[in-house]
């Protein structure tokens, strides 16, 4: 309920809410938590195990239980903890995994199944029939565990990633934040001041402190008036910093749209990369439940969460408020209660020493041991040396101390220490290079040691960074000490919660020591204690303690667990913010897609390359008819095919010949102007890397072709020589790949297509078989090469690409007019698997030269990048899987890639595989099937049997080993 | 004959204004990639100097002004936009015509910082990254060259292959900074 004159929300706008179903009015600032309790509405949700009700426990992210679903259909957003989620108007929020509701579910049964449910229950219970597993136990239990579910649905809107950069990174506005931005601010430096919350200020927001003269809330205005209106300074709300990575580079999630209605135009969320040179960080400290038996049940707080409703959301979590405390600070709930007019029934400390107060009754030395109220609690059990009595309540505000946030130290491997002090852990310094911890993070739990110690890291940040800075006045504020004495678990019979969002309990943690998984390593993976999205926020020293004493340990000894990134759950949609569908990777598109486009050619993808599959004419309806006429015409016309995607490297110098005679198998040296050579190149290893072209263009001016899939490869090896093999050589490389359009035209009637466009006349004398020179096309400078994929008398003629879509349609049209036309890429690779040329399905990076049938490229009389290695004995073995071509022979007629390949009488299993198939395809040329393949022995077995079997297929088929070469064996097509 | 009609990367693409933003096809007339050859530096771009008015950029920098540029473009290269390089320059230097080779464009406007935020990991802002600064980088996955050109514009250079990624990406970045504007 409301308590008038409290809270910060003073004339804010009513705004209209519905959860599960229900409409309910909040206040403009109020969470989805606080206006849930300003309505009087406590159950919340049920938990993950043991549906078992459940209610608002904290105020902040670390929030274990009041996780709701916000939104519908594609537009939901599961697993929102309704502390973090402010609401607007029209918002629609429902509770998760509860069925009919969240008032009345079925599951909670499993409440009553508990005792077979506990720890590991999974190794233990459930297992017979053994087979009632897999189909019956698990998807039960599948089923009713969980929490939020996913709408399996796309969500249309976006999210976004961003790169920030600056001097100081301030992570956490409370005091010691705010110092440290202040300071740093002032300086000159360059500072982001990161807050996981929508307002900055931190614990002063929540609490009634005084800093110099003014109140802790209008000190932090102050401060923030005077931070917005320094141009170096960046202040970051809603944003969690989620982890510390290398190099000062620290992850962070800002929750951009999640306050407002959802806008097709506005990202939900941006995950940011932030370098910092240093960071302070400033993140405070997490309230401690104290484990008692049902306590658990909605209406349950921690005492600061009770103190921030109030304070700054004006709402009182109840009329008769108890309190379960085991230290001072814990008393300002009863105080600020009683001054707002709220009935404090009971503070029940559980120390012998606990303070008195005139304004409420205390209980010394005593314990909570019991609550009662199924879906509110209505009473406590306490007990004291007098014995056990009962108090009626509709609150139980709980503390068991605090726990600094120090979850970002130890992202890089770093482990906190345990202060037996303040009955905490501790960072320990330097565990993230250039992090320093300010605060209540740091162990430092009064404002006064807050502010103090963010303007010490500040400095000392300034100071790292070479920054001259003064000392800030430091305000007055509060010094209260930190008196505490540890208090984990109450004694007793029942369940006492220790994960609330996991449902684990003391017995579980114990009953993991009894079956002797004493690490705590092992308790959290036996119980999950810890293991649920809110990462063990308000349970992992709790267990530890139960584990240490269960153990006979003390808690240093017995250690923690890690944390790893992310501080908070980060939805994948923006780790992964423009990636989905075609954002994947970069599309590259040819000069003549749009052209293949209108004329139908569907496309494939080659690396970001789209390629032209086929090219489909009236009364085509399958793809095998466009490629066995496009091979047809390439053989008896022409055929035009952009092969601008190959790799086109362009290089110049007085060392350009060595450079190619070092990466190439054969000599290049002796190319002459004019003409272009074929090249194999290898690895350091010795096994193929790449194969193409290589054109003389001028005097020490050369330009090497690759493959397809191999130039941005080819292109980093040849720096690598360039800069570190050979540095001493005069030549320079540069990619010329997206310079040129260049356009394959192949067929018996490809020169006189030529002769229609070029500014002169070519002829088999002027431009022989492996020419190439500069031409002039319909009046643009060109290039023209004489070489041939297809076997075919064929040209590739290159102009820049400003020019490609025009020349592309031109070519078309001129070789429409000779009875050819365009191919793709089914047809260019049935062609070349005719001719038994190779591709990357060949070079497939466990190939040598030798293998290939190719060791007489390999020069005998120069040294080559890989040579040395290629002669390995291993590597020149006659038994080697090598190149050969198929065909079918029985009945079955298909062949397939990657298929395996065996002698026909042998069993077909692993050990008697005799090789594999690379490529294949049908050859209308020929009128079967062919491939190409790689088998024992291969060259030596050219007319004998073997046996095809594609295991994924299904395909069974008896071939005959032939000559890779299928057609036209003495090249002379190409030549004529 | 036919003449044949010239392209450019963005044909089709381009002008586009989202909010204060604009993002423009900003093409030099030409642009050719110069590599001195080993010990020629000096001489390099005392030709440079001489043919074009400018010296070569030294890394991170660029030289000359709007219509005539030179701008560092990895180890040992600059890029030279806007006018024809002079052929005394191949004594000294490996030339290569990239005048197809890229897509440009321009994107200006408040914000401009911003929406490059979202695709580039390096620091973009003033004052540390002045006009006349250039930055080989990627964007969004593709490999770029980022020169500030004015004092909230920016010329973006990416493959031309993948002119329409980058006009797609800064669209959305655009969108994206635009849209926080009224939150």
């Amino acid at each position: 309920m409301r308590v008038a004159g409290k809270g910060l929300l003073a004339g804010a706008k009513p705004v209209t809410f519905s959860f599960n179903g229900r409409h309910l009015v909040g206040l403009e600032g109020d969470t989805l938590a606080s206006a849930l309790l300003a309505n009087g509405v406590h159950l919340v949700a049920r938990s993950f195990k043991y549906h078992r009700p459940r209610g608002i426990l904290t105020a902040g992210s670390e929030e274990p239980n009041a996780l709701v679903t916000i939104g519908s259909g594609a537009q939901s957003d599961p697993n929102i903890r309704a502390t973090s989620q402010e609401i607007f108007e029209g918002l629609e929020a429902r509770s998760q995994n509860c069925w009919p509701s969240v008032e009345h579910d079925i599951q909670a049964v499993n409440d009553l199944a508990s005792p077979f449910l506990g720890a590991g229950f999974y190794y233990k219970t459930f297992m017979w029939p053994a087979k009632f597993w897999e189909k019956i136990y698990e998807p039960i239990i599948r089923r009713a565990a969980g929490l939020g579910a996913l709408s399996g649905q796309a969500d249309p809107d976006p999210c976004e990633k961003a790169y920030a950069f600056c001097d100081l990174l301030v992570i956490g506005s409370g005091p010691a934040g705010l110092m440290a931005a202040l300071t740093a601010a002032r300086a000159g430096a360059d500072v982001i001041l990161a807050e996981e919350d929508a307002s900055m200020g931190g614990r002063l927001l929540g609490e009634v402190e005084q800093i110099d003269d003014m109140s802790g809330v209008d000190w932090v205005a102050q401060v923030l008036a005077e931070l917005e209106s320094l141009d170096n300074v960046r202040l970051m709300p809603r944003t969690a910093i989620t982890g510390a990575y290398d190099q000062g580079t620290y992850g962070a999630l800002e929750r951009v749209g999640h306050h407002q209605p959802r806008r097709a135009d506005l990202p939900r969320e941006c995950f940011w990369r932030i370098v910092a040179k240093r960071a302070v960080l400033a993140a405070g400290a997490i309230e401690r439940p104290i484990a008692f038996k049902n306590n658990d049940r909605p209406g349950i707080m921690t005492a600061s969460a009770v103190r921030s409703y109030l304070n700054r959301w004006g709402v009182a979590p109840g009329q008769r408020v108890t309190l379960f405390v085991n230290n001072d600070q814990a008393h300002d709930t009863a105080r600020d209660l009683v001054q707002a007019g709220v009935h404090v029934a009971m503070v029940v400390d559980s120390r012998h020493d606990a303070p008195d107060s005139d304004l409420y009754p205390v209980m010394k030395g005593a314990q909570v041991c019991d609550t009662g109220g199924r879906k509110r609690i209505d009473s406590i059990t306490v007990r004291s040396v007098q014995g056990e009595e009962r108090i009626q309540t509709d609150c139980l505000a709980m503390s068991g101390g605090w726990n600094p946030t120090l979850h970002l130290t130890c992202h890089l491997n770093g482990r906190p220490q345990w202060n037996r002090d303040i009955s905490s852990f501790v960072p320990t310094p330097g565990t993230v290079p250039g992090l320093t911890c300010a605060g209540a993070c740091n162990g430092e739990f009064s404002t006064i040691g807050a502010l103090r110690e963010g303007a010490e890291a500040a400095s000392q940040a300034l100071e790292d960074l070479g920054v001259k800075a003064s000392k800030p006045d430091l305000p007055t504020a509060g010094d209260a000490p930190y008196n505490i004495t540890a208090l984990w678990a109450v004694t007793g019979k029942g369940r006492a919660w220790l994960d609330f969002q996991n449902d684990v309990t003391v017995k579980d943690v114990k009953q993991a020591a009894a079956e002797n998984f004493r690490s705590v390593e092992h308790m959290k993976r036996y119980t999950t204690q810890g293991m649920a999205t809110d990462q063990g926020k308000n349970s992992n020293v709790a267990a530890l303690a139960v584990l240490a004493d269960a153990t006979g340990r003390g808690i240093p000894e017995t250690g923690t667990t890690t944390f790893r990134p992310p501080f908070a759950p980060v939805s994948i949609a923006a780790m992964g913010a423009g990636a989905a569908g075609a954002g994947f990777k970069p599309q590259r598109f040819l000069t003549s897609h749009l052209a293949s486009k209108e004329l139908g050619a569907p496309a494939i993808e080659v690396g970001l390359w789209y390629r032209s599959s086929y090219f489909p004419t009236a009364g085509e309806s399958n793809w095998r008819q466009s490629c066995d006429r496009e091979v047809g015409l390439v053989r008896e016309a022409v055929g035009i095919c952009d092969v601008s995607t190959l790799g086109k490297i362009d290089i110049q110098g007085p060392d350009a010949a060595k450079l190619l005679d070092l990466v190439y198998t054969n000599t290049f040296s002796t190319l002459k102007l004019g003409r272009v050579r074929y090249g194999l190149m290898l690895r350091d290893d010795g096994f193929v890397m790449d194969d193409g072209t290589t054109a003389r263009l001028g005097d020490t001016h050369y330009v090497m072709t690759t493959t397809t899939a191999a130039a941005g490869q080819v292109m980093a090896h040849l720096e690598f020589v360039q800069q570190v093999m050979r540095p001493e050589w005069d030549v320079q490389i540069t990619s010329v790949t997206e310079q040129w359009a260049q356009f394959a035209i192949a067929g018996p009637k490809s020169r006189e297509l030529l002769n229609g466009i070029l500014g002169d006349q070519i002829d088999d004398a002027s431009w022989p078989f492996m020419a190439c020179g500069t031409v002039d096309v319909l009046g643009v400078s060109g290039r023209l090469f004489r070489i041939s994929f297809s076997g075919e008398m064929a040209y590739e003629l290159a102009v820049p690409a400003r020019f490609g879509d025009a020349l592309f349609r031109e070519l078309l049209q001129r070789a429409k007019t000779l009875k050819g036309g365009a191919y793709g890429m089914e047809a260019l690779n049935v062609l070349r698997i005719e001719k038994g040329f190779l591709t990357h399905a060949e070079l497939n990076g466990t190939v040598t030269a030798f293998d290939l049938g190719m060791q007489g490229m390999v020069s005998k009389k120069k040294d080559c990048i890989g040579k040395p290695l290629s002669s390995r004995p291993g590597l020149m073995a006659e038994d080697r899987e090598r190149l050969v071509g198929l065909k079918p022979i029985g009945a079955v007629k298909q062949l397939t890639a990657g298929a395996h390949l065996f002698n026909p009488d042998d069993p077909v299993e692993r050990i008697y595989d005799q090789g594999y198939v690379t490529s294949a395809g049908f050859s209308p040329t020929l009128g079967h099937s062919i491939a190409l393949g790689f088998l024992k022995n291969g060259p030596d077995r050219i007319g004998e049997e073997v046996r095809m079997v594609d295991h994924m297929r299904g395909i069974d088929a008896l071939c005959e080993v032939v000559n890779p070469v299928f057609f036209d064996r003495e090249g002379g097509r190409a030549r004529g | 004959m036919a003449d044949l009609i010239a392209l450019t990367p963005c044909d089709g693409l381009l002008p586009l204004t989202i909010g204060s933003l604009t993002l423009t096809e900003d093409l030099p007339a030409a642009m050719t990639s110069i590599a001195p050859y080993t010990g020629q530096d000096d001489a390099l771009s005392a030709a440079l100097q001489a043919e074009h008015g400018m010296a070569f950029p030294s890394i991170g920098r660029s030289t000359g002004k709007a219509g005539g540029r030179a701008i560092w473009f990895g180890q040992g290269v600059a890029l030279l936009q806007g006018v024809v390089a002079a052929p005394a320059l191949a004594e000294f230097a490996a030339l290569t015509d990239q005048s197809d080779a890229w897509a440009v464009v321009r994107l200006d406007g408040i914000g401009a910082e911003d929406v490059l935020a979202r695709l580039v990991p390096a620091d973009l802002r003033s004052p540390a990254f002045k006009r006349g600064h250039t930055v080989r980088t990627e964007l969004a996955h593709m490999q770029a060259s980022i020169t500030r050109i004015g004092a909230q514009a920016f010329q973006v250079m990416v493959f031309r292959s993948m002119a329409r990624t980058l006009v797609h990406d800064l669209k959305v970045a655009m969108a994206a900074v635009t849209a926080r504007g009224d939150i």
